[in-house]
């Protein structure tokens, strides 16, 4: 009796939760396609060498024009990122000049020095991309998927790369690019036309593949801390559950008493 | 309280008064009557047959310190500063050891908290809660809710996000609707013409003031009813002529419902830690992951779902009422449709308290939450038709609740009996419980 009245109110409430969630979403993206990634749902992890080539990507074919100014070098060796060992780390962050705060000279960056912002007007910073965008809300608008297959964010961006039409369109004097995933026109040309890269594991750089490592990479530059977070949150709901049940017999024996239920009622 | 007497009394209801037992309770008690006021806190005699929408006013209090105590870390990171401020809630997400826990905890906290207290709303909207002698209890709920969504709103705006920008400038643009001052009232409120670092500032520090507001009304909150005494699900009072008839119909707070509200907490907190870990962004706009720039417009400003039901009654005044411009009209609704429900204890004229005995009512009642899940729904929709009548005939339902169905229905509404005592109501449900207290002490 008890129970089911408990669940039932966690059933109002995640009901409640649920009724709102296409509310808080209410951006419509066009067509996004529900790309499979390695750190969806509660038990998901980034897959390190997906980081590392989405991080090449990145470098060789995004940084021409977009930012990543919230990330430090230093966060690629973290771990549960793309873990580059501290002198591939280094050695990458030395490609990048930047502007000493203290002195105002240009010098090679340091770990602690965040990556570049923008180079190119307008081009928007990339390191929250994956967590501004939402690609789906299913089932019914509720949005529960996301505890299944996360925000969509990364398979917004995945499939922005690959949907252009191939339609173009001029607008006082600015060439305009339809996109699928977007729903209209943008700026942004076609970046992708497969073999964009060389990866250095061998990988075959197919634009699918380079459009999914470099959206995974952006996933983790979002959420840097998404591994640490699922397996906290892992170990506080399964200690929680524990403490759940231990406060139910502990209350169920409590009243007992007073239910007139005795000692049968354990 | 009246020490020294075998029974004191806490609301009324004849009870066992704290005794200082060791020497340093006498010194201390005798000097400060802290320890008894502990005691009577926690010990006070509760009605035995409190159901589950009971637990609501724990999940609060535990909701309003875990915002605090994670609100007091954030605040050891943040910058307020509109140069700074979106960069520096990153920095607590990536860089603070476990910032990103609390800067999560505190914002997935908030929806706990408004899930709460609107179930505790509803709960003593169905079992006339608010009815004599609770007013006050009542009146201070209700401010203690205005003083939240002022709270909610001015956090929300502090990570400096797209939305927390946009919603800032319109909600603040709702006080440049009042006739002939509001351009000056939304200067003086922002502190310059438009939302910018001097709005930021006064945001951020109200909203680390208003929640010790909260915790203070709280504790008159908490006052207030442990001087009346709980209501219960029948709404009958616990029964006061002696301290032994008081114990048939009550059973103290510690341990019985401390341990049945901590199972429910933990309960609660299980889907917490689930939404937390695992989508922690689930009720957030993703737009606020964009740093706010006053020249883009986001496509839809909607507000976080806690604030849909208002903001729907809010753009439900589409029209010119006489001399009233439908902007201020709406500003007016809003404020008015959180001013009836705080009127209630007034105008609700049924002597009957829980709406467990009063069928018509319940009709009315259930309607009036589904009126409000129609607002919190056509809230986020865009101000076209249909969605613009469906919110016009729920705003007009959640007044005419309060206005004509709480005043008329208890003067024509043929209740059910209620039971003659709250052991009664209990024994109906645990008739096992009757054989426990016939039973000869062991």
């Amino acid at each position: 009796m008890t129970i089911r009245k408990t669940i039932l109110s966690a059933a109002v409430a995640l009901g409640l939760a649920a009724g709102l969630a296409p509310a808080a979403q209410a951006a419509e993206p066009g067509e996004v396609t529900d790309f499979r990634f390695s750190f969806e749902g509660p038990f998901g992890r980034f897959d390190q060498a997906q980081l590392q080539r989405g991080l090449q990507v990145y470098t060789e074919v995004c940084a021409a024009c977009h930012g990543l100014q919230h990330v430090a070098f230093r966060n690629l060796s973290d771990p549960g990122g793309p873990a580059l060992p501290d002198d591939q780390m280094r050695a990458y962050a030395r490609q990048f000049e930047v502007q000493d705060r203290i002195t105002g000279e240009w010098r090679p960056a340091e770990p602690t020095d965040h990556f570049p912002m923008s180079q190119l007007e307008g081009a928007p910073d990339l390191s929250l991309m994956a967590k501004a965008r939402v690609g789906f809300h299913g089932p019914y608008g509720s949005g529960i998927n996301q505890l299944f297959r996360g925000l969509g964010g990364a398979e917004y961006i995945a499939s922005f790369l690959l949907k252009y039409t191939g339609v173009e369109s001029e607008q006082a004097g600015v060439i305009l690019y339809e996109n699928a995933a977007y729903g209209g026109y943008v700026s942004m040309p076609p970046v992708l036309f497969g073999d964009d890269v060389v990866y250095a594991d061998g990988t075959e750089a197919t634009m699918e593949q380079v459009a999914l490592d470099v959206s995974a990479f952006l996933m983790w530059t979002a959420e840097p801390k998404m591994m640490a977070r699922k397996e906290a949150g892992l170990t506080a709901v399964l200690f929680l559950i524990l403490l759940t049940a231990l406060l139910y017999f502990t209350n169920k024996k409590l009243w007992a008493k007073a239910k007139g239920k005795g000692e049968k009622a354990l | 309280m009246a020490t020294g007497t075998p029974h004191g009394e806490i609301s009324g209801i004849p009870h066992d008064a704290y005794e200082p037992k060791s020497k340093a309770e006498k010194w201390l008690e005798s000097r400060l009557p802290i320890l008894g006021l502990l005691h009577s806190t926690l010990t006070i005699p509760t009605p035995k047959n409190l159901n589950w929408m009971w637990i609501w006013g724990i999940v609060l209090f535990f909701s309003l310190i875990l915002q605090i105590v994670t609100g007091i870390v954030l605040v050891m990171h943040y910058t307020p500063n509109t140069e700074l401020a979106f960069a520096s809630v990153e920095h607590i997400m990536r860089d603070v050891n476990g910032g990103w826990a609390f800067r999560y905890v505190h914002m997935n906290g908030a929806h706990l908290f408004f899930l709460a207290v609107y179930a505790h709303i509803f709960r003593n909207l169905y079992y006339g809660s608010y009815k004599y002698p609770r007013e006050v209890t009542w009146i201070i709920g209700m401010l203690i809710y205005l003083l939240m969504m002022a709270t909610a709103f001015m956090g929300y705006v502090l990570p400096w996000g797209q939305m927390s920008f946009w919603g800032a400038t319109v909600i603040t643009g709702l006080f440049g609707a009042v006739p002939l001052i509001g351009d000056s009232l939304q200067t003086w409120l922002l502190g310059g013409p438009a939302v910018d670092n001097a709005t930021l500032t006064r945001f951020f520090s109200l909203h680390y003031l208003l929640p010790f507001t909260i915790l203070g009304l709280a504790i008159l909150h908490v006052w207030a009813f442990h001087h009346t005494g709980n209501n219960n699900p029948t709404g009958v009072e616990v029964r006061r002529e002696s301290k032994e008839v008081a114990e048939r119909d009550t059973l103290p707070f510690w341990p019985y419902f401390v341990m049945k509200d901590l199972y429910a907490l933990a309960f609660i907190l299980v889907i917490f830690a689930m939404i937390v870990g695992f989508m922690p962004n689930y009720l957030g706009h993703a737009d606020n992951y964009i740093e706010a720039d006053p020249l883009v417009t986001p496509s839809h400003i909607v507000p976080e779902w806690y604030f849909l039901p208002f903001y729907a009654i809010l753009r439900a005044i589409t029209f010119d009422f006489l001399f009233i411009r439908a902007d201020f009209g709406g500003v007016l609704a809003m404020f008015g449709a959180i001013v009836v429900m705080g009127l209630a204890p007034w105008l609700d004229t049924s002597r009957v308290r829980s709406g467990r005995y009063r069928p018509t009512f319940k009709i009315f009642f259930w309607l009036l939450v589904l009126s409000f899940f129609v607002l919190m729904w056509g809230g986020a929709m865009p101000a076209e038709q249909p969605y613009v009548a469906i919110i016009q005939v729920a705003t007009i339902y959640w007044f005419a609740y309060f206005l004509v169905v709480l005043p008329v229905l208890g003067l024509v509404e043929k209740p059910l009996p209620e039971p003659a005592t709250i052991e009664e109501d209990f024994l109906s449900k645990n008739p096992d419980a009757n054989k426990a207290a016939m039973k000869p002490a062991e």
